[in-house]
C-alpha cells in the first residue's frame, strides 16, 4: 500500500474499532474523504459499559458514547449511521450498500465486528429471551429487568458472570446455566473460575453446571427454561451470553482469507493488499506470541488495530504493540488481565483468594504469558509491562509477596 | 457548569465546560483534548488518562485511591499530584480546576 496515493477510505464497521480509525485518520493528518459505515443507528459507543454500568442504569447511553456524535460532521467523516454495506468489488474498489448505492475506494478497513451467537432452541424468539451486544439489546432487556425477576443467563462467560451480578445488585433471583463444568472454562484456569463461583454463589447466584438447555418455555412471553435431563428452571426472561461469530460475511463473499475471523498480517493487511481487518471480526499473528493468529474480542484490539491501520495509511511507524488486555467488573472485584493465557503449564499465586486480591501468573516453559489479577491493579500493570517488554522473572519471587512488584518488574531481566 | 482548564505538554491550554458528575477525563474525551487516551473509557483498567493537578487543586480533588495509585505506580514521569482523571468526579468545588497532560500516555 502506497501511502501518498490514498484519497478515499471507506470503514465498514462503526463500533469502537471504526470509529478509532476514523478519528485518528483525522488526527494524523489524513485529508480525503473517510466514510464511517454503521449498522446501528447510532454514532461509535463503547460496549463493555453495556454489561456493567449501562445493565445497572449507573450511565446513561450519552456516556457510552466514545465521541459526541457531532464531532464526525466538524471532522467531515461521513457517518452513515443504519447502513448495511452489502458487498464488495475488490476489482473496481466499490463497496456496493444496501438498496444500491455504491462507493469507490483507494482503502478499505473491515471493522464489522462479531454476531452474539443465539439458542438454538425452541422457544427462543419468545419475548423475554435476549441476546446482550448492543445498546438496542440492553434497552429492551431493561423492560424486564425488575427486582424480583427470575433472570436465567445461559453461559458463564464473563457476560454471562458480569450480567449476573448487575441483576443480582438489583435483586433479581438469578440461576445460570452453563454446559461446561465450572464458569469461564474457555477463558481462565481452574482455580480463578472456582474463585468466581464461590463469589456468585456467595451473592445468592445459583449455578447449573454441565447443563444442556432442551428448550425455553412460554406462549407470548419466556416463562422458563428445561433443561436436556428434565429439569425445569421457572424464568421471566433468559440472557444467552453464549459467545459471538465474527461478523465475515462480506469478506468470504469476495474472496479474503478466513479462519475464525478475516486471516490479516501484523499491518492488519487481508489477502487484499487494499484491504485491512481489525478489531472483533480479524485474527493477526500476536507479536508476543510466536506470531500465533488470534482473534481477540477486546477494547485492546479495537484501540490497536485502529492505530495500526491508521499509521500504514499516514505512511507513519506503525505503534508498538501492547501486551493483550482485558478487564471485568463483578460486584467489587476487578478483573485485569494482560497476555494470553492459553497453552500454559504453570500457573502461580501471589496474594489471597480469601482476601479477595490476588494475581495468578501463568508461565509456559517457565516463561511468563500472562495474568488475572483481582483487585491487585500492580500485578496487572507489572505483568503486562513484563510481556510487552518480552522479560520474565521466576515463578517464586512473584510468589515472595515481600517484595513489591514494582521493585520485581524493575530488577527483571529479558 | 464547571470550567476545566487541560494544558497539554507543549503549553497549549483547552478551557472546557465539564458536567458535573462526569469525569474529568470524560469532559476531556468530548473535546478531544489530545493527550489523555483513556482507552478502557474510564474503567481504571488502563493508565493511559494520566493527569498532573495544579498543586492548589490538589486537596480539592481528593487523594488517589489505593487501586489508582497501584496504576499510577506504573505509568510514566509520575508526580506528587498525578492522578488517573477517569477518577476524578467534576463537582461545582472543582469550577477552575486546572490539570496539566503528560507527554505521552503510553
Amino acid at each position: 500500500m502506497n501511502a501518498g496515493e490514498i484519497n478515499r477510505v471507506i470503514i465498514i464497521g462503526a463500533g469502537q474499532a471504526g470509529g478509532e480509525t476514523a478519528q485518528r485518520l483525522r488526527q494524523g493528518g489524513f485529508a480525503g474523504d473517510i466514510t464511517l459505515i454503521g449498522e446501528e443507528p447510532i454514532a461509535p459507543y463503547q460496549r463493555p459499559p453495556l454489561s456493567k454500568k449501562y445493565l445497572a442504569g449507573e450511565i446513561d447511553r450519552d456516556r457510552l458514547m466514545l465521541r459526541p456524535p457531532e464531532v464526525y460532521a466538524h471532522e467531515n467523516v461521513a457517518l452513515l449511521t443504519d447502513t448495511r454495506a452489502v458487498w464488495i468489488d475488490r476489482a473496481n474498489k466499490r463497496v456496493r450498500l444496501e438498496g444500491g448505492r455504491e462507493l469507490g475506494y483507494d482503502a478499505l478497513v473491515l471493522a464489522t465486528g462479531a454476531r452474539p451467537r443465539t439458542l438454538k432452541l425452541a422457544g427462543a424468539d419468545l419475548a423475554g429471551s435476549y441476546v446482550l451486544r448492543s445498546i438496542a439489546d440492553i434497552d429492551a432487556i431493561r423492560t424486564d429487568f425488575k427486582p424480583g425477576a427470575r433472570l436465567v443467563v445461559v453461559g458463564a462467560g464473563y457476560i454471562g458472570l458480569e450480567t449476573a451480578a448487575v441483576a443480582r445488585q438489583l435483586g433479581l433471583d438469578v440461576t445460570v446455566i452453563e454446559t461446561a463444568v465450572r464458569p469461564l472454562a474457555r477463558v481462565t484456569s481452574p482455580d480463578v473460575a472456582g474463585f468466581f463461583l464461590d463469589e456468585h454463589t456467595s451473592k445468592g447466584v445459583r449455578f447449573v453446571l454441565s447443563a444442556q438447555p432442551a428448550l425455553i418455555k412460554g406462549v407470548e412471553h419466556v416463562t422458563g427454561v428445561r433443561l436436556a435431563d428434565g429439569v425445569e428452571i421457572p424464568a421471566d426472561l433468559v440472557i444467552a451470553g453464549i459467545g459471538v461469530n465474527p461478523d465475515t460475511m462480506l469478506a468470504q463473499h469476495c474472496g479474503l482469507a478466513v479462519d475464525n475471523g478475516v486471516v490479516t498480517d501484523r499491518q492488519c493487511l487481508t489477502s487484499d493488499p487494499a484491504i485491512f481487518a481489525i478489531g472483533d471480526c480479524a485474527a493477526r499473528p500476536m507479536v508476543y506470541y510466536d506470531d500465533r493468529v488470534c482473534r481477540l474480542e477486546s477494547v485492546h484490539n479495537a484501540i490497536e488495530g485502529a492505530k495500526i491501520v491508521a499509521a500504514t495509511i499516514l505512511g507513519q511507524k506503525p505503534p508498538v504493540e501492547e501486551a493483550p488486555w482485558f478487564w471485568s467488573d463483578q460486584y467489587d472485584l476487578k478483573l485485569q488481565i494482560a497476555g494470553l493465557f492459553q497453552g500454559y503449564d504453570q500457573a502461580v499465586l501471589r496474594g489471597s483468594m480469601e482476601a479477595r486480591a490476588f494475581a495468578m501468573f501463568y508461565y509456559k516453559a517457565g516463561r511468563l504469558i500472562a495474568v488475572d489479577a483481582v483487585n491487585r491493579p500492580a500485578e496487572y500493570l507489572g505483568a503486562k509491562l513484563l510481556i510487552q517488554t518480552k522479560r520474565s522473572v521466576a515463578p517464586n519471587v512473584l510468589e515472595d509477596e515481600s517484595r513489591p512488584m514494582k521493585e520485581i518488574v524493575a530488577a527483571a531481566k529479558t | 457548569m464547571p470550567k476545566i482548564t487541560y494544558i497539554e505538554a507543549n503549553g497549549k491550554e483547552h478551557v472546557i465546560d465539564a458536567p458535573v458528575g462526569q469525569t474529568v477525563m470524560e469532559a476531556a474525551i468530548k473535546h478531544g483534548v489530545p493527550g489523555i487516551d483513556a482507552d478502557c473509557g474510564g474503567a481504571c483498567a488502563c493508565a493511559t488518562c494520566h493527569v498532573y493537578v495544579d498543586p492548589a487543586w490538589a486537596e480539592k480533588t481528593g487523594e488517589a485511591s489505593s487501586m489508582e495509585q497501584s496504576m499510577l505506580d506504573f505509568a510514566n514521569d509520575v508526580e506528587e499530584t498525578s492522578r488517573l482523571s477517569c477518577q476524578i468526579k467534576v463537582t461545582d468545588d472543582l469550577d477552575g480546576l486546572v490539570v496539566r497532560l503528560p507527554r505521552s500516555q503510553h
